[in-house]
């Protein structure tokens, strides 16, 4: 019988030719078939039912099955085929659940033969046995396939998928009994058509449906299947467990898949939505397409190659009306237009470089990377199969390697340590940040952060923490509050005055000055917590530009007190501090003042930094009066200066330890693009604390988030193994306590470390303390655990 | 205004637990009632249903014990159990895909930031006018930081979700009028465009909330006692019953209710049952054609479009919104099996997943038991509840006979699942005792899960279609 097929189906001896062509249908088609010697093709979907006939230059409508007034809806197609021995029999498969047979060779308009109503929903596939004239096999939507014996009147045996719908059904081309069904979730079975009780085999081939199935057309084994998973996979079926050999990752779900014929490892697929080419795989190369067809504007629904025996012509028909026949050259191989040039950075700096080794060699004299120099270019061969049509390229792999004293990043890794971004007033963290750049022999970033702390503080820079400290308690002393303010009556009045005729004023301003600190040290004096009041009268009166003279000197003891603010407290700092006026006016003030112990201290630590000479003699030139907003622009485009130099760093650390005195100026986007470049950089130096905190104290909400995302961490219960799906501490399974620390048998709830070797672990405490006088596991399991 | 009034409320209470640290025994509570004149609020509703018994309710989550590890797991997570999960515990397998979900949607990694989801959800039961959802998402709302201002109104918000309004609103009334003109729309408005992903997730959170409400309407969800309308500060003594009376379902209006239904209409379920039976055994024969199928199709659509008010309400006449019906579409043109999830799941991973577990779970649904029966088949009569529901929305499935659905579903039915679907704020309780008086409670709640998850897919089928055809 076999080989009689083989016969039959044989090439002819006229071989078939013809072009790139396409005929317009009136309707969307659900599925095509092609008759035995490629003549004709039979087109079916909703609402068209017709046969062309295939000639040289073009598709001739032949016949058109769909007739009477009223079309019953089992002329409503979801699948068909024509029958591979028998030229005038077709079957089609209806979206009502019936199962319809055509004889071609009716002498009545209506060529309708045979009706099957036994399926109660969509039959999704019909499929005749490739030798048997008569048998055909049917898979439903309600979970049935049936084989059907058409001379009789109904269905010979049922085969019941247990309520899985079942989306195709393929004879096996070599195994006369055997057929395969594919289900929507996911599995896969075989049947033998003798044995209608159970299936043979089953296995899950697929998560989410198997949209389709297709035997290998020589190879025995071979069964490709196609899902909503977007993959095509190859399994082999002589083995005892179906082992799946090849596998093609897919940009959409896959609805056909068709072997092509005499190409062993070629395979047809196309897609179910989104995607609207056909593509052919080379199974072995599975990562890009062998060729591809992109002719149709709407999804692909049906593929078939012509001629069993013909690798060169395909048929397709699709939801946009139209039925197309393909010639394999005119498809187009997307490995000529894929790029074999690869170009990556290393992370510190190197360049790795692959391109066609035909143009590496041709251009062999070129110059060698600037500063770097090549060392070891590497070639890749893969063994040439000369079955494989695919084009051999092989690629020349280059590495760059940077100059070692220029490019290194120590730097960069040095300053992330060590810079401070917060905890601390803000000229401490400049001056700090200054100096952890000079000592890195950074001069240039050294003195951007000298100059930030003085454009930005002045001495008054010690008025930060204090304000602050303040705020946090305001409203707690509302009696002291009052108290201050009839105290301080008088300087009040002179302020406001002051402030109207402010040129003039500055002298009488000083001469005030000692006065009011005097009140206020008064206050401190009467009461231990008096320096909380006096701040807010200066905070009331916070437009006032000579305010700071209060608070500085206010501040000059309130800063000695503490320094760990709550964080919460640092939001305020803004609007007080943008008020400020620029440094040497209090300067000269501190002359005068004599509270100004913490003042000179601070001095005294900035001077041993060269730079600070030089700006200090520039100091003069600023108008005592410039708000820090004045310098805003400067510092905008310096932190955009820097951000173009490559350093991203400095740009995202002003930028945090400046906070809202910039932050404003500079528009979201940017910054948002600073700290992703930064934490990026950070994450592949694993700098993982340092991108952590600067993700914390980031303002964009955009990168705030980034702390939230993937705080999930699954965990197995140490007793059963079994993922611990109940939220607690108790595994529902075995119930017991899950993670118990091996030292203490308490349930570790925080911090648990474990050994990777033999995932006994604890409490980090316990287990510190073990290994440090044990080599042993504490849980006696003789493993020998190691604490680093 | 309530949200002005909150946060005073708070400081006071604040203060209050803090030196209490969370433990309040009763002595406690006496005494700050007492001393510190502290209010305490009391249940106004009576259980989480106003048309299912509590104590009926309450004795599911006492039996199963899945349900009640679901019910432990969920208050893990949200720190409450609201009364939407109480009433699902009556079908633990599909409360814990539901909860799962929407798990997912609200907290879990996605595109849109978390009080954007929650306004949506907010934007989503507002269009039904469901108070209950609307409440409950204000306090998420506002507990992840989301702007008071915004709850003025959508005009308050910023610009990006107020384009979303025209989509919420197609999609709750008419979603077959969505378009891909309306898809392009959004995504491509400047600053203020929707990311393809956003877009997805914004939609399945809409259709989320939108069948959510049906749901609330439907078994009468009352508020939470931390919501408006759920509390009371009036001691309730004035009844002769006290609160615990309430709690334990003691009051007298459901009971005589159930008694006069067993005795009105005994025969209702074995009709049903007798029915089911000869449709399974003679099948139409002749086959209909095409197009009188199709008649059916759109005899049930227009039957369906056709919102019958309850007889008590007679002084509204019968509302015709006939000339605005549902394009027909057919099912095997764009399914959610082939096309809508793969969308879903490249937008949004994961959510397709879950969404298609939650479809396939409460279709899937059954105990084998029709009111006191044992080992009925039900998948017909669910099929015909799905089918319904998707026929309102155009929606055809050819291998459907339509003619099955008016044997199965009788009128009071209907009205029902209309109401529900169509306009879930006009639900009555009457509505909710007059269909299926034989059935229990269970199998309600279970009619009306099928209501709405059918409704969702529908509702996302369209916009889903509408997306898909801008993509391509």
């Amino acid at each position: 019988m076999e080989k009689m097929s083989r016969v039959t189906t044989a090439l002819g001896s006229n071989a078939i030719s013809g072009r790139t062509m396409f005929c317009h249908l009136d309707a969307p088609a659900n599925a095509i078939s092609v008759c035995r010697d490629a003549t004709q093709v039979v087109v079916a979907g909703r609402n068209i039912f017709k046969i062309y006939a295939l000639e040289e230059e073009q598709f001739v409508e032949k016949l058109n099955l769909r007739v009477g007034r009223k079309p019953s809806l089992n002329f409503s197609c979801a699948d068909v085929m024509w029958h591979q021995m028998e030229e005038n029999l077709l079957a089609t498969a209806a979206t009502n659940g019936a199962v319809v047979t055509w004889n071609l060779g009716k002498p009545s308009r209506n060529k309708q033969d045979q009706l099957f109503t036994e399926h109660k929903r969509t039959v999704n596939k019909v499929c005749f046995h490739p030798t048997e004239v008569y048998m055909l096999l049917s898979g439903s939507q309600d979970g049935f396939m049936k084989c059907f014996d058409l001379r009789k009147k109904e269905s010979v045996s049922t085969f019941s998928g247990q309520s899985e719908s079942v989306r195709d059904v393929q004879f096996s081309m070599k195994d006369y009994f055997t057929f395969a069904a594919s289900f929507e979730n996911g599995n896969v079975q075989l049947w033998d058509i003798r044995r209608p009780d159970r299936y043979e085999r089953m296995f899950t081939a697929h998560t989410g449906p198997v949209f389709c199935c297709d035997w290998h057309p020589d190879d025995r084994g071979w069964l490709a299947t196609g899902g909503r998973d977007k993959m095509v996979k190859v399994w082999d079926m002589t083995t005892n467990r179906a082992k799946e050999i090849y596998c093609v990752q897919t940009i959409a779900s896959v609805a056909r898949v068709k072997w092509r014929p005499e190409r062993k490892f070629h395979l047809a697929t196309c897609s179910m939505m989104v995607d609207h080419n056909i593509y052919v795989w080379d199974i072995r190369r599975p990562f890009i397409p062998f060729a591809t067809f992109e002719e149709h504007k709407d999804v692909t629904t049906g593929i078939v190659w012509r001629h069993q025996h013909d690798p060169h012509f395909l048929l397709s028909g699709s939801k946009d009306s139209t039925l197309y026949q393909h010639m394999f050259k005119d498809a187009t191989r997307p490995v000529d237009k894929a790029n074999p040039e690869g170009l990556c950075f290393g992370l510190l700096g190197d360049l790795a470089f692959a391109a066609k080794e035909s143009l590496i060699t041709s251009d062999a004299n070129r110059k060698p990377y600037p500063g770097g120099d090549r060392r070891y270019p590497m070639f890749f061969f893969k063994k040439p199969d000369p079955t494989e049509q695919f084009a051999h390229v092989s690629s020349a792999l280059s590495v760059f390697e940077t100059d070692l004293d220029s490019h290194r990043m120590d730097w960069f890794v040095k300053t992330a340590q060590l810079y401070l971004l917060s905890g601390k007033p803000f000229a401490e963290l400049c001056d700090h940040n200054a100096k952890v750049a000079q000592e890195l022999k950074r001069p240039q970033v050294s003195t951007t952060w000298t100059m930030l702390r003085i454009m930005f503080s002045d001495p008054a820079n010690l008025a930060t923490p204090g304000p602050n400290h303040n705020l946090g308690k305001l409203g707690t002393l509302p009696l002291m509050n009052s108290f201050s303010l009839k105290e301080l009556g008088s300087g009040m009045g002179a302020e406001s005055r002051l402030e109207r005729s402010k040129g003039e004023s500055r002298q009488d301003n000083i001469h005030l000055e000692p006065g009011n600190s005097y009140i206020s040290n008064n206050e401190e004096n009467e009461e231990t917590e008096g320096s909380e009041g006096h701040p807010e009268y200066m905070f009331g009166d916070a437009e006032l530009d000579d305010d700071d003279l209060y608070s500085m000197e206010h501040d000059n003891q309130t800063e000695e007190q503490e320094y760990t603010l709550p964080q919460e407290a640092f939001q305020l700092r803004h609007e007080i501090v943008d008020n400020l006026s620029a440094p040497e006016h209090l300067q000269q003030d501190k002359a005068d003042s004599p509270h100004v112990s913490g003042n000179e201290a601070e001095v005294t630590c900035l001077t041993p930094i060269e730079s600070f000479s030089l700006i200090s003699i520039s100091q003069p030139l600023f108008s005592p009066h410039l708000p820090a907003s004045f310098f805003c622009p400067i510092v905008r485009e310096m932190l955009s200066y820097y951000a173009e130099q490559g350093d991203v760093q400095m740009a995202v650390s002003v930028l945090i330890v400046l906070g809202d005195r910039i932050r404003k100026e500079i528009d979201d986007l940017t910054q948002e693009h600073w700290y992703m470049s930064y934490i990026d950089l950070l994450q592949r130096f694993e700098l993982w604390n340092v991108s952590n905190e600067v993700i914390k104290l980031s303002t964009c909400s955009a990168i705030t988030c980034l702390n939230q995302t993937s705080t999930t961490l699954h965990i197995n219960c140490s007793n059963c193994k079994r993922p611990m799906s109940n939220k607690g501490w108790i595994c529902d399974r075995c119930h017991q306590c899950a993670s118990v620390c091996a030292v203490c048998h308490h349930v570790v709830k925080g911090l648990f470390v474990w050994c990777q070797g033999c995932s006994h672990g604890g409490h980090l405490e316990h287990m510190m303390n073990w290994l440090k006088s044990s080599a042993h596991c504490p849980a006696g399991c003789g493993h020998l655990c190691e604490y680093t | 205004m309530r949200h002005a009034v909150a946060p005073a409320e708070n400081v006071e209470n604040h203060s209050f637990a803090v030196t209490g640290l969370f433990k309040i025994c009763t002595h406690c509570e006496r005494l700050g009632k007492k001393d510190l004149g502290i209010r305490i609020p009391r249940p106004l509703g009576n259980g989480p249903s106003r048309f299912i018994p509590e104590k009926e309710i309450l004795q599911i989550s006492k039996v199963d014990s899945r349900t009640q590890s679901i019910f432990e797991d969920a208050f893990a997570a949200l720190g409450r159990l609201d009364n939407i999960s109480l009433v699902m515990g009556f079908h633990p397998q599909y409360l814990e895909s539901f909860l799962r979900t929407q798990h997912y949607l609200l907290q879990m990694d996605g595109p849109l930031p978390l009080h954007y989801r929650h306004y949506i959800g907010i934007m989503a039961a507002a269009r039904h006018q469901c108070s209950y959802l609307v409440n409950l998402h204000v306090n998420d709302f506002l507990q992840v930081g989301g702007d008071p201002k915004w709850l003025n109104g959508l005009f308050e918000a910023p610009q990006k979700l107020q384009q979303l309004g025209e989509l919420n609103k197609i999609l709750a009334h008419r979603p077959w009028l969505l378009t891909k003109e309306h898809i392009e729309g959004l995504l491509k408005a400047e600053e203020h465009s929707w990311s393809l992903a956003e877009l997805i997730h914004a939609v399945v959170l809409l259709t989320h909330y939108h069948s959510l409400a049906s749901f609330t309407f439907g078994c009468g969800i009352t508020p939470e006692i931390h919501c408006d309308g759920g509390h009371t500060f009036r001691p309730p003594s004035l009844s002769q019953y006290c609160v615990c009376d309430i709690a334990n379902g003691n009051g007298h209006a459901n009971h005589h209710d159930d008694l006069l239904g067993n005795q009105d209409m005994c025969g209702e379920v074995e009709v049903l049952m007798e029915r089911m039976k000869q449709l399974q055994e003679c099948r139409d024969d002749e086959e209909a054609s095409q197009e009188e199928m199709a008649t059916r199709f759109e005899r049930e659509k227009t039957e369906s479009m056709l919102v019958v008010t309850s007889e008590d309400e007679e002084s509204a006449p019968p509302e015709r919104h006939l000339e605005r019906g549902a394009s027909t579409h057919v099912q095997s043109d764009y399914s959610w099996e082939d096309h809508g999830f793969s969308l879903v799941n490249r937008l949004y991973p994961d959510v397709g997943q879950m969404l298609d577990e939650k479809f396939h779970m409460v279709y899937n649904l059954t105990y084998n038991t029709m009111a006191t029966h044992k080992d009925v088949d039900t998948s017909m009569l669910r099929r015909a509840i799905w089918n319904y529901i998707h026929c309102m929305f155009g929606i055809r499935y050819d291998d459907y006979d339509y003619g099955e659905i008016n044997q199965l579903l009788d009128r009071s039915f209907k009205i029902y699942i209309k109401t529900i679907v169509c306009s879930p704020e006009k639900t009555t309780k009457r509505m909710y005792e007059s269909f299926w008086r034989q059935f229990q409670h269970s199998e309600k709640v279970h009619v009306n899960l099928l209501l709405m998850e059918a409704r969702m897919q529908a509702e996302l089928l369209y916009a889903l279609r509408a997306i898909t055809r801008y993509m391509t």
